[in-house]
């Protein structure tokens, strides 16, 4: 601790990169150790953003519990809900409505979406290059426009409810998301005009920041990080929920590992989230939209996991019940936390510009990571 | 017609009919003086509204549209916050230094100023070697950049400064052959030989591809030498958050902002005056009725509208790239664009001996 | 070839930058692609989706009365502790004591927006209004009592 004013014995110069750094998206502390612009190591420190929402967790009833997830990984925070809600179904063998399953993964879809639309628009921005960041926010805003008309909130939106959604889908929903579809594909070239196509942009990105197949393994990372070093590890096509394992899309694999591959992988993950949505839209089922629960939920005495993929990766919840009305324990698996771990182990030997361009291409969410 | 050449010509007389000429001279020192720093504030008020306007339209925004019509007050207010903002020093910078190395960067921009000429016959300082005059004095700027970074006692500051050095340093060489490739068709060092040399057609028209190819790497490299984005690493914001100048703060971090802006019109200037026939009017051939008319519209709107233009290319070029690396940067200079204008100075050099230039 | 591939290189650069500038320059030239919203001064026009989660408020009829019976469904839902329902006994002409609620307490500054509430409510006598623009200069502000003075439980709802 002593190391982080100054220099360190060897004379290498010690940087704090954040927890006010226009590059770190939040909170999050990087103790870099530099030889003239060539890292030497990375450490990470986390805590600035500490909730304890897994402690807060235990004293809300199992409908209460819910919204909190929402506040960890704020951009794909249907799907932190529909996590949850799935776990306690999974627990209480809720039977889900078949509509209700749509609205969810249709609902998921979006969001993963948004979420890579904010990503790129974030990531170009740390490369230096800030009008995609604006050109990403027209078309999310339209998602978040479409979240607001049905969920009633554009960013946390709790819509997920155990069995089902907590309200019917807005009348203008499908005419909005087909209009949506429209939009995004009649733009979709211009991202690969303005940054994918770049000159400047490759050499910045390919090559860069290599994670390996076996790193990516025994780092435990998740999400479109593993898949662009080539680890199969969607859980929507290994370990089906709701409606995926009846829906067509590929699980977009990369072999190269790099920040070039990291990025490509998510550019194709928000095509094959269209191309989930298109399927889905036009045969939304008619029928109940929520299961019938009891007003108080009680989880049978056991232990109760359940996966699904975020936008950034596998996110399990972990829930202990003692058979009472709140959880005895809950844990959320994030997926920040073990993608933000390879980080180290990407940038060694490369140049703090490196650094910059590979946690872009991590997609790190800092409440996700420290909770 | 309305000239600028007529109003110097009247107040010299003036001043010299009604004072000694010693004190005339001393006069006339002042009021170029003056002139030049309401200039200097007038361009950087305009240039960082344009910028901004720029930024916005092509972000698919507004941009500034609250103070005064279209906002264009919006940089006067900012420059009324910043002066009147505490100019802090840390603690542990080099107090001198730290409070100088902004009036240097700025004094360098002012006197760059000196050879450029504004329109006909209107220039502060009719020097025969203006052009070497221009590549030796703009390279000083660095030392203000140097001097801002390390004195700051900050570890930001000093990695900006370090690799603001290197770029400077290097990307000089490609926009001085650049500049020498157009010396070599005029034969002069002279700014106003230059331009005159240019009466009947520009020398971008005039001198075939490598006057293109010499004008593409001038740009690329003042580009780079004002620390533009996408050359923005002394100041690169995510990653060394402000670089040189992260410690500054009120009017000192002003002065480094406006010199950013003064360095982008300067440079602008001499590519408009070497490329483009600086005041000099668009004229083809033997369209006569042309030219005439072309003649009409004063010198000095064809000066700033060049230059205007050229200043909304490198403004275009910032909000469309995204940043290099440090080594891709001098990997850019020394591998592809010393050869190339090495390579192309050749090739003008044969163009001129040759004459087949028009 | 080497010379080839060095040429080869810079076209394909230089053309990826092209492109680049060509979008960014078509939105300088388009204006209308402008997607900018005036904020305040488009009050006026500006519409908020009818489910919009902005406050929650107590519905009153032209006769001042609500259809909250105090049953306090809301208050055990909330996860925050955002709702505070204290009621009082009124005497009924036949000499009944009768529940009412005498002050619907909301606590602004604890509310998230979630809707547990207005779900969990069996009369409907709340719901979630569409104001979004809650700053105040002073905390206290943000309490609010949602039953209006002098209002009453409307008839018919137990």
């Amino acid at each position: 601790m002593v190391e982080e004013i100054g220099t360190n014995t060897e004379g290498d110069l010690i940087i704090n990169v954040g927890p006010q750094h226009p590059a770190t998206h939040g909170v999050l502390h990087l103790v870099l150790t530099l030889s003239g612009e060539t890292i030497k190591k990375v450490e990470p420190h986390l805590g600035y953003i500490h909730r304890s929402i897994e402690k807060m967790c235990e004293s809300l009833s199992y409908r209460q519990f819910i919204y909190v997830t929402s506040r960890m990984d704020y951009l794909s925070s249907h799907i932190n809900n529909h996590a949850c809600a799935l776990t306690v179904e999974k627990a209480m063998q809720i039977e889900v409505p078949q509509r209700a399953q749509y609205i969810r993964v249709i609902m998921d879809e979006l969001t993963r979406i948004a979420s890579h639309e904010l990503w790129w628009g974030a990531m170009a921005m740390d490369l230096g290059a800030f009008t995609p960041f604006f050109h990403a926010f027209r078309e999310r805003e339209t998602i978040t426009d479409i979240m607001e008309k049905t969920c009633g909130a554009r960013l946390t939106m709790n819509y997920m409810v155990p069995g089902g959604v907590m309200v019917d889908l807005h009348p203008d929903f499908q005419k909005d998301v087909k209009s949506f579809i429209q939009l995004y594909k009649s733009k979709f070239e211009e991202y690969n005009e303005l940054v994918t196509g770049n000159i400047i942009f490759q050499n910045r990105m390919k090559g860069i920041g290599i994670l390996s197949k076996e790193d990516a393994i025994s780092y435990g990372c998740s999400g479109p990080v593993a898949r662009a070093s080539g680890v199969h590890c969607d859980i929507r096509k290994l370990y089906p929920y709701e409606i995926y394992s009846q829906l067509e899309f590929d699980e977009i694999l990369d072999t190269a590992g790099d920040s070039f591959a990291r990025y490509m992988v998510r550019l194709k993950e928000m095509q094959q989230s269209i191309r989930i949505v298109e399927q889905l839209i036009d045969n939304i089922p008619e029928g109940e939209f929520q299961a019938k629960t009891k007003a108080v939920l009680k989880l049978p005495k056991g232990e109760f996991y359940q996966r699904v993929e975020t936008a950034r990766g596998e996110l399990g919840v972990y829930i202990v019940s003692e058979g009472g009305t709140t959880p005895y324990r809950i844990k959320f698996r994030s997926p920040g936390f073990s993608n933000l771990s390879a980080l180290e182990h990407m940038v060694k030997g490369l140049k703090i510009g490196d650094l910059v361009a590979a946690m872009g291409t991590l997609d790190l969410v800092i409440p996700d990571i420290d909770r | 017609m309305f000239s600028l050449e007529g109003i110097t010509n009247t107040v010299h007389e003036w001043l010299n009919n009604h004072f000694s000429p010693t004190l005339a001279l001393l006069t006339e020192f002042v009021l170029v003086g003056v002139a030049a720093i309401a200039l200097f504030a007038l361009l950087g008020l305009g240039l960082v509204w344009m910028e901004r306007k720029v930024a916005a339209v092509m972000q698919i925004r507004l941009g500034p549209n609250r103070v005064g019509p279209k906002g264009i007050f919006q940089t006067t207010a900012d420059t009324l916050k910043l002066i009147m903002k505490e100019g802090l020093t840390p603690d542990g910078a080099d107090k001198f230094l730290f409070n100088l190395a902004p009036y240097i960067v700025m004094i360098v921009a002012m006197l760059i100023l000196a050879p450029i000429a504004f329109a006909k016959n209107f220039q502060i300082w009719d020097i025969n070697i203006g052009v070497l005059y221009l590549s030796a004095v703009s390279s000083l700027s660095v030392i203000g950049v140097l001097m801002a970074g390390w004195a700051s006692n900050n570890k930001y500051s000093l990695l900006g400064a370090m690799r603001s050095g290197a770029q400077i340093v290097s990307y000089e060489l490609s926009a001085g052959l650049s500049v020498i490739s157009i010396v070599v068709m005029t034969g002069s060092l002279s700014i106003n030989d230059i331009i005159l040399s240019q009466q009947n057609g520009w020398w971008i028209f005039k001198g075939h591809i490598p006057a293109f190819i010499s004008f593409v790497i001038f740009i690329i490299a003042v580009t780079a030498e004002t620390n533009r984005a996408p050359f923005d690493l002394a100041e690169a914001e995510s990653e060394l958050t402000a670089g040189f100048h992260t410690e500054y703060s009120g009017m000192k971090f002003a002065l480094f902002f406006l010199a950013e802006y003064i360095n982008i019109f300067i440079v602008c200037a001499i590519g408009a005056t070497l490329f483009f026939g600086g005041w000099m009017p668009l004229h083809i051939g033997h369209w006569e009725g042309f030219n005439h008319v072309m003649d009409y519209i004063p010198s000095s709107i064809w000066f700033f509208g060049k230059t205007i233009g050229l200043i909304f290319l490198i403004m275009w070029f910032r909000w469309t790239f995204p940043r290099l690396r440090i080594d891709q940067l001098l990997n850019l200079e020394w591998k592809y664009l010393l050869p190339i204008s090495m390579f192309n100075l050749i090739l003008m050099t044969i163009v001129a001996i040759m004459g087949w230039h028009f | 070839m080497f010379i080839k591939d060095y040429i080869k290189d810079v076209y394909g650069a230089v053309k990826s930058l092209l492109t680049g500038m060509r979008m960014t320059g078509y939105y300088f030239t388009h204006h209308k692609e402008i997607i900018t919203e005036q904020y305040p001064d488009n009050r006026a026009t500006l519409h908020l989706a009818e489910r919009f989660r902005g406050e929650v408020v107590m519905s009153h009829d032209e006769n001042n009365e609500h259809a909250c019976t105090g049953c306090s469904a809301c208050e055990i839902a909330c996860p925050n502790g955002t709702i505070k329902i204290i009621n009082k006994f009124d005497i009924t002409p036949e000499g009944k004591k009768k529940k009412a609620i005498d002050t619907f307490v909301y606590h602004l500054e604890l509310c998230t927006m979630c809707n547990l509430c207005v779900q969990a409510c069996p009369t409907d006598a709340i719901k979630m209004a569409q104001n979004f623009e809650h700053s105040v200069y002073d905390r206290s502000k943000l309490t609010k009592k949602l039953n209006k003075d002098g209002s009453k439980l409307r008839e018919g709802i137990e």
